[in-house]
């Protein structure tokens, strides 16, 4: 009667803890629309990534010293000398990175799809909040190990407050505790990274969830599976997030921890861009390194910045375009969430706008040159014409029919047929060899791939 | 049990005396939780004086010493260097230091005390960042204009040896200039002025 006892101990749980009516709320019985994608993934591979650096922190908080004449030394006893203690620490670098490029695709999902539009205002901007508290978790953290990038990059971002009008001294004064970044500095963002805005951010993530979980998930087609439902209130075009999702994303979690794992066994520095060389030299307050530029997820807004040769509007432009974001619900006037759907006016402006974004995200990592300037400046206008322009050609924009109920997407396996066809289009069959090697290309049905290929992208961006 | 009925008035009054009470309690203890986060006692006493030494400085030579933390240079400025500075005015933000941070004595035109050694704050004026020495007349990445100054890495600001900013470059003002005087022929102290003898 062993079981029994067991039955009677969970029952006397649920009967004192809404624990049932939890896990169905938001898993068991929580319905998704089934035909989510790829892009579908960074969602919770963001909390797996949370979860890394929660874990991974506590345990580098065990060995290191936030003291201006310690840390960096702590840091190298954490890499030299603490059993395991490097590969914690390339954990907690690598997740920092790794957690933009997630939290970047994640938006980016929200741009393809309309993710951001009513009704889900609300929960793109919890998860606009989180965006800004994880930028200042990871500049808050990268000071810690008080190398010369830590240390000039929190001179330069505190600077910045310095140049709001009448109380910016005052207000970067008090930032710092010191006239300049020192050991105060150091303690304090210690405090702020571990406790303060760790703790933010969870508060955030149950809001971005909860108000998710409230209106229910978009999908790639951008259409409300609520309008159709079964007899028993269930929506058609819906799946239970467990256990279908929950499956789904642990093939997502394997395939971005292999990825994640090159990175950190083979390339924990990603030949700095993960972690700059500078910062293996320890802060000198007398000399700023030849070339300073922030980790390479603060690098497009960075190259805005420089782009505006003033301080104050060049900081007002760098803090315009984390708000512009914010505004985003309100500045998209199309009533066509997805891109499947929407005009080649928006294609074509989101297009601009990725490539605005990458191409100031590579300037920002590179000197200041007249001739650089010149191309982030072009970059910088149209990063905002993207937003601030969108009320406009978002009315012109022709948008396709929306179709009533989710579509069906060919799976790879469907897709299969096409590509050996394709294969064999742009191979020739030679005599004398046998396998695969037997093929030779084939010029001509090689071009008319490309041709085809290329009129397909030209012809679906609009 | 009360037969005259609930007075919401009184209920009214007591809520929002309740929340003005509260709200002053909430505005105490703020202030000791945000005036904790200023510099503290010691690191405001920390701004003691630096004597340097600048007997030893050959022509066209920058030595850095710390004050308050901060990088400050000592320039030893050769003629020709002094020559130069002045064709530059038409090139300059604000030729004459009269916006920039400087005291009285060096608002001249080679902003210091005596020309041939420029004393300066070492942080840049736009976001803080220690510009570098670039001495040498048109160097390959700075092109043929440059007339030898300071460059700052971090946003691309301009100075010249005299600190004083280009046009058309992010930093808005000339680099600061610390309270210093000689104390003899040889001996410079930064962070004390002529006047404040006793302090």
């Amino acid at each position: 009667m062993k079981t029994n006892r067991w039955t009677d101990c969970g029952n006397w749980i649920l009967d004192r803890f809404p624990l049932t009516k939890f896990w169905n709320e938001h898993m068991a019985h929580y319905y998704a629309p089934k035909n989510f994608n790829f892009w579908y993934f960074f969602g919770s591979l963001a909390l797996l990534v949370l979860v890394n650096q929660f874990v991974t922190g506590i345990l580098l908080t065990m060995n290191y010293k936030p003291d201006a004449k310690l840390a960096f030394d702590s840091v190298e006893y954490i890499m030299r000398e603490v059993n395991w203690g490097w590969l914690i620490r390339y954990m907690h670098s690598t997740g920092a990175s790794a957690f933009f490029i997630v939290i970047y695709l994640h938006m980016f999902r929200g741009l393809l799809y309309g993710s951001f539009k009513q009704p889900r205002e609300l929960i793109w901007i919890f998860g606009m909040l989180l965006f800004v508290a994880l930028m200042a978790e990871a500049f808050m953290g990268y000071l810690l190990p008080w190398g010369q990038m830590s240390y000039w990059g929190a001179q330069v971002i505190i600077s910045l407050f310095s140049a709001i009008p009448v109380v910016g001294e005052e207000l970067s004064l008090w930032i710092r505790g010191d006239y300049v970044v020192s050991d105060a500095t150091l303690n304090r963002f210690f405090a702020f990274h571990v406790i303060a805005v760790p703790l933010v951010l969870v508060l955030l993530v149950l809001l971005h969830i909860i108000a998710l979980h409230e209106v229910g998930s978009n999908n790639p087609d951008g259409i409300d599976i609520k309008k159709h439902k079964d007899a028993n209130g269930i929506p058609l075009d819906g799946i239970p997030f467990h256990p279908y999702y929950t499956v789904k994303d642990l093939v997502g979690f394997a395939v971005f921890m292999f990825f994640f794992a090159v990175v950190i066994f083979y390339m924990p520095e990603l030949g700095g861009f993960f972690l700059e060389h500078a910062n293996f030299i320890p802060a000198d307050p007398l000399k700023t390194p030849e070339h300073i530029a922030p980790v390479w997820y603060f690098t497009p807004f960075y190259a805005i910045l420089r782009a505006v040769p003033d301080k104050f509007a060049g900081v007002i432009a760098m803090g315009g375009s984390i708000v512009v974001l914010f505004l985003l619900p309100w500045l998209d006037r199309s009533n066509v969430r997805s891109i499947r759907y929407r005009g080649g006016i928006y294609k074509k402006a989101l297009l601009l706008f990725v490539i605005s974004f990458i191409g100031l995200g590579y300037l920002g990592t590179q000197p200041a040159t007249p001739g650089a300037t010149a191309v982030a400046r072009v970059l910088t206008a149209i990063y905002f014409g993207f937003f601030l322009l969108m009320p406009i050609y978002t009315r012109w924009e022709k948008t396709k029919p929306v179709p009533e109920r989710l579509t069906e997407q060919p799976s790879l396996e469907d897709r299969i047929p096409n590509f050996v066809e394709t294969f064999n289009e742009v191979t020739v069959k030679t005599e004398g060899k046998s396998g695969l090697f037997s093929r030779k290309l084939n010029y001509q049905g090689l071009s008319a791939v490309s041709i085809r290929f290329l009129k397909r992208i030209k012809g679906s961006l609009d | 049990m009360n037969i005259e009925g609930v007075d919401k008035s009184k209920r009214q009054f007591l809520t929002s005396a309740l929340t003005v009470v509260g709200a002053v309690g909430t505005g105490y203890i703020a202030v000791p939780f945000l005036a904790q986060m200023q510099p503290s006692t010691k690191a405001m006493a920390a701004g003691a004086p630096v004597t340097v030494d600048i007997s030893k400085m050959e022509p066209g030579q920058l030595i850095r010493v710390a004050w308050r933390g901060k990088p400050v240079w000592l320039l030893n400025r050769t003629p020709e260097v002094l020559e130069t500075l002045k064709t530059l005015d038409d090139q300059l933000r604000d030729p004459q230091s009269s916006e920039s941070i400087q005291p009285v004595y060096t608002k001249n035109p080679t902003r210091a005390l005596k020309p041939e050694i420029f004393v300066a704050v070492g942080l840049c004026t736009h976001l803080g960042c220690s510009p570098t020495f670039r001495p040498e007349i048109a160097p390959a990445d700075l092109g043929p204009d440059w007339k030898g100054g300071f460059f700052c890495p971090c946003h691309g600001s301009w100075f010249d040896l005299a600190g004083r900013v280009f046009r058309g470059v992010p930093a808005p003002t000339n680099l600061e200039i610390p309270p210093y005087r000689y104390i003899s022929e040889t001996q410079i102290i930064i962070g004390e002025d002529t006047v404040e003898t006793s302090a």
